[in-house]
This record gives C-alpha cells, sequence and structure tokens, in this order.
C-alpha cells in the first residue's frame, strides 16, 4: 500500500476511535449502572434517604444539593460575567489595560481546583463559620453556600471570555445608527447590543452552568459532605450538603458491594447526561450565532 | 441642557463606573488567593522539600518528592498517549471538514470538552484499574490523556484551518506526495498553535484530581512504576490538606506553591505564542 493511503487510513482510524471512546464512556455508565437501575429502577432519583450501610439509595439529597451549589454560584457569577463581558467588549476593547484584565481573569480558569479548595478551606471556612454565627445560623463553616461563593469565582471566565468576543463582534453601524439618533453610551447598550448578543450571552451562562455542574474538588473539600436532607430552608442553603461528584468523590473507593457502587455509577452516568445536553446546546447556539 | 438629558447622561456615566467596578472586583479573588499560597508555599520550598518523601505523623521535615516524580511521569504518559492521536484527529478534521466522520468527530470533542472529569476516573477505573486488578499511574495517565485530547485536537484544527490553503496547493502542484505536505509544510508552519495547544492542555491536566482519585490512588512512597499506584502533586494536595495535621498541612501549602507556579508560568508562556497566532482556544 502507498504511504499516503496508509497516513489518510491513520487519519480516519484516529478519528474513528474519537467516537468509540465517547460511545464507550457512555455504554460503560449504563452497563455499570445496570444492577442499581434493575434494583432500585426509577424512584432512585427521588429517593430521600441515603444510607448505604443500610442498602437505601435516593438522589434526591445530592440533586439538591448540585441544583443548589450550581445555580447559587451561577447568579453570583453572572454580574460580573456580564460585566466582565461589557468592560472588554465595549467600554475597553483594546490597550493594555483591556489585555491584563483579560488574561487576569483567564488565569482564574486556569488555578487547579483543589488549590481553590485548600484556600476555601483555611481562609474562606473561618470567615463564613463567623459570618454565620453573626447572623444566627449553625456555624458550619463548611456548607452549600461556602462552595457557592468559590464555585462562582472559578466559573466567571467561561461566561465572561465568550461574552467578551460575543460584544466585539456587535456590528458597528448599529451601534452607529444609535448614537446618531442621539442615544447615550448607556442606551446602546441595553437596547442594541444586549439585545444583539443574548441568545450568545445565554450560551456562555449554559457553558457555565455546565462547569458547576462536574465541578468536584473544590465542592467536595468545602461542602461538608452530609447526604441528609436539611430540615429548614436556611440550613439547606448554610449548612452542609453534597453534590452528586463531591458524593462520587468521597463514596467511590469504599463503596464494598454491587448496588452502592452502581448507585455511585448511575449518579454519574445522570451527570454526565445533564452536562453533556447543556454543553451541546450552548455550542449550538454559539455555532449559530457566530455563523450568521 | 435640559433636566431630562442630565438624567440620560448621568444614568450612563454611572452604569459604566458599576461595569468597571464589578469586571475589576473579581481580580480581588484570585489576587488573594496566589498571594497566599505563595505567603504559605514558599517558605517551605528547599532542596530537602524536593528531595525527600513525606515524613509520617508527628515528625517534622519531609518533602514531596514522590508527588513530583509521580505528577512528570503521569503527565509525560497522557501527553505521549494524547498529544499524537490529537494531532492526527485535528488533521483529519481540517483536512476532511464535510465528511459524516468529521461531523460525528467534531461533536465527540464537543462532548469530550464538557464531561466532568470525576466521570472520565471512574469509567477509565472501569476499563483499566479493574481489569489489572490494581491501582495504576499509567490508568492515571489514560485519565487525564481523555482530558487533554479535546484541547489538542482543537487547537490543531483551528491553527491547521487558518493556514491559507495556497500552501498545500504550492507542495502538491511540486508532486510531493499527500502525507508530506501534511506532515512536512502544513503541520510545521502551525507549529506554534499547535504547540500552544498543548502546552494549555498540560496546564490544564496538571492540576486536576478527580480523575486520579480511583486511577493513580496516590502512594506515600517514592514508586516510578507505572503499573503500581502513584503519588501526584494535586493529590497529595487534596489528601494533605483534608488531613487533621499542621506538619502535612504545610506540605501540601508547599506543593500548593510548586503547582500553581507551574501552571501560571505555562499559561503566560502560552499567551505569549499565541499572541503572534490569533488563536482561539
Amino acid at each position: 500500500m502507498k504511504w499516503e493511503t496508509v497516513f489518510k487510513r491513520v487519519l480516519w482510524i484516529m478519528s474513528a476511535i474519537l467516537l468509540v471512546l465517547v460511545i464507550g464512556i457512555l455504554v460503560t455508565l449504563i452497563v455499570q449502572s445496570m444492577p442499581s437501575i434493575k434494583s432500585l429502577g426509577i424512584k432512585f432519583l427521588w429517593g430521600k434517604i441515603w444510607d448505604p450501610v443500610n442498602n437505601i439509595y435516593g438522589a434526591y439529597p445530592f440533586l439538591i444539593g448540585t441544583i443548589l451549589t450550581s445555580f447559587t454560584a451561577l447568579i453570583i457569577s453572572i454580574p460580573f460575567s456580564y460585566a466582565i463581558a461589557i468592560y472588554l467588549g465595549e467600554y475597553n476593547p483594546k490597550g493594555w489595560l483591556s489585555n491584563l484584565l483579560k488574561n487576569t481573569i483567564e488565569l482564574i480558569a486556569a488555578v487547579p481546583s483543589v488549590i481553590y479548595g485548600f484556600w476555601g478551606l483555611s481562609v474562606l471556612v473561618p470567615v463564613i463559620r463567623s459570618f454565620e454565627a453573626k447572623i444566627g445560623v449553625a456555624p458550619y463553616g463548611v456548607g452549600v453556600f461556602t462552595s457557592s461563593l468559590v464555585l462562582a469565582v472559578m466559573i466567571i471566565p467561561y461566561a465572561a471570555s465568550l461574552g467578551t468576543s460575543l460584544i466585539r463582534m456587535v456590528p458597528s453601524p448599529l451601534k452607529e445608527g444609535a448614537y446618531a439618533l442621539g442615544a447615550t453610551r448607556f442606551e446602546v447598550i441595553r437596547s442594541v447590543i444586549l439585545p444583539y448578543t443574548r441568545s450568545g450571552l445565554f450560551a456562555g451562562i449554559l457553558l457555565s452552568l455546565g462547569r458547576a455542574l462536574g465541578e468536584t474538588m473544590a465542592v467536595a473539600m468545602l461542602i461538608g459532605n452530609t447526604s441528609a436532607i436539611a430540615h429548614s430552608i436556611k440550613d439547606a442553603f448554610f449548612g452542609p450538603g453534597n453534590t452528586m461528584a463531591s458524593v462520587i468523590a468521597n463514596e467511590f473507593t469504599e463503596a464494598d458491594h454491587t448496588v452502592y457502587l452502581s448507585a455511585l455509577i448511575e449518579l454519574g452516568l445522570v451527570l454526565f447526561v445533564v452536562t453533556v445536553i447543556i454543553n451541546l446546546i450552548g455550542k449550538k447556539i454559539i455555532t449559530k450565532y457566530t455563523n450568521n | 441642557m435640559d433636566a431630562r438629558l442630565k438624567v440620560r447622561n448621568t444614568k450612563s456615566i454611572v452604569f459604566k463606573s458599576i461595569i468597571i467596578f464589578l469586571a475589576f472586583v473579581i481580580t480581588i479573588p484570585l489576587i488573594i488567593i496566589l498571594l497566599y499560597i505563595i505567603k504559605q508555599g514558599v517558605t517551605q520550598v528547599n532542596w530537602h522539600f524536593l528531595t525527600h518523601v513525606p515524613a509520617p505523623v508527628g515528625e517534622t521535615g519531609g518533602g514531596i518528592s514522590n508527588a513530583l516524580l509521580g505528577s512528570i511521569i503521569i503527565v509525560a504518559l497522557s501527553s505521549l498517549i494524547a498529544i499524537p492521536t490529537g494531532i492526527l484527529t485535528g488533521i483529519y478534521l481540517s483536512e476532511n471538514a464535510t465528511t459524516r466522520l468529521a461531523y460525528y468527530a467534531g461533536l465527540c470533542v464537543d462532548i469530550l470538552q464538557g464531561v466532568p472529569s470525576i466521570v472520565v476516573g471512574m469509567v477509565v477505573y472501569f476499563w483499566i484499574v479493574k481489569p489489572l486488578g490494581t491501582f495504576s499511574a499509567l490508568s492515571g495517565s489514560v485519565a487525564l490523556a481523555i482530558m487533554m485530547l479535546p484541547i489538542v485536537i482543537r487547537s490543531t484544527e483551528q491553527t491547521l484551518k487558518l493556514l491559507p490553503d495556497s500552501l498545500k496547493e504550492a507542495a502538491l502542484s511540486l508532486g510531493v506526495p499527500y502525507h508530506r505536505v501534511i506532515l512536512k509544510v502544513i503541520v510545521p508552519c502551525g507549529f506554534a498553535g499547535i504547540l500552544s495547544g498543548i502546552m494549555l492542555s498540560v496546564a490544564r491536566i496538571v492540576g486536576e484530581t478527580a480523575p486520579l482519585l480511583f486511577t493513580a490512588f496516590g502512594n506515600p512512597y517514592l514508586s516510578a512504576a507505572i503499573t503500581k499506584p502513584m503519588q501526584s502533586l494535586p493529590l497529595l494536595i487534596f489528601n494533605y490538606a483534608t488531613s487533621p495535621y499542621d506538619e502535612w498541612h504545610n506540605l501540601a501549602w508547599g506543593a500548593s506553591f510548586i503547582l500553581l507556579m507551574f501552571v501560571l508560568l505555562l499559561n503566560i508562556f502560552t499567551k505569549l505564542i499565541t499572541r503572534k497566532w490569533n488563536i482561539q482556544l
């Protein structure tokens, strides 16, 4: 066979391996969570009690924990992501200050999550503990609120950098038209730039959400790892909890029988499917947006 | 100026101030974290720290040589797996953008990019750890290679797409065979872009902990055997940070400092390369 053909074949095989890899991940997760799916059924998802010692498995505490931490983090991060995107995209797109800020924001994403977790554990947790004592909730220090704060910082770069490049792509005739009609800078941003980039900015938020849902180490170190459901909303928010990713990280190597292990894998499967869907929707919006 | 105009102008100025405030205030947590790690870590690092294994609880001293060696071996092994596969797949995607395989492979890259790292660790546990019957550095490298792949593929694809077609056409018209055109003309032209993707992916995986929890697992002793459990910097930080001992916390601070410096330098260095090449990763 000619070298050219061999080379083309190799390229093709490498790409095909990628497909096999992704399908393999999905199949492995499904096959390995079969024992749990079979013995626990669909009610696994809203079972309120997770008690491996007595062989009771319910994913509800982790679903709640994951949703609560991710969405709190997202809500905290949105004003900052938008502000960065508007500043770097519209107010100050060029120059050294703009570059410096852009690179600094990107460094936030570069810091390993285990370092955020360690820092949070030794610096943030005591601060939060005294704050909690002041507002009159049980001063755990660790918990959903603490994890959300750290998570919020960690996910800002994803939405911010996408938002920046989208806002820079807004055609200047549109903005100039608005200025010509006598609009102020704020009015141009509010009535031209933001509506024009709305779906793209939304996609950026989806990508941030995907990160937040799957983030493991920082959350596992800061959330306090309790699989019980809190009694009040206040406790659920400030008290310790667990997310899908953190419970997998903490209990996977301890899981000593089939259904226990399999229940953890089913959590992983749910996490995988949810993050993949969120990411693909985000990517789809971006592609559609940048093509038009 | 009439009153309404004044209100509108004030609104605009207030809005701008809020935006500037929010945009810059978020750098404060980063700066605080960086300074804190440097303050806690820099005093730990010395020659002894780099060349000794962690001391048992109760003894002072000790270092992180097992984690350093482990990180180097694991990352080198994952690069060995992910870089060739990633570059070849990237070439395929840029050369055959319209085929059905390219569409699905591109979709897979997007999926891989979003997979939570803990899930990758779990899957590799069933692929390698369970059949071999032991945690191993090799399984950790495979898990990290899976995390590396999408970044290497995308950066290769993006870089090669930026190169002008005339480059390839000129080489082909001289009668150079296709594989030589790609390997000797196209890839060298896009070298800087591909390299920056590789460096970025290394920076990303060197700090990954979650995929290693169930694969490389960690090891308190110095080990270079890739079929045995192996320590790595992020694993050491996680295990010692969550321990109750101050001595171990200090080791973790030192390890955090070294890891952080490595990641930051790699990122800054990558920035310098990408500045020349307008690459979106």
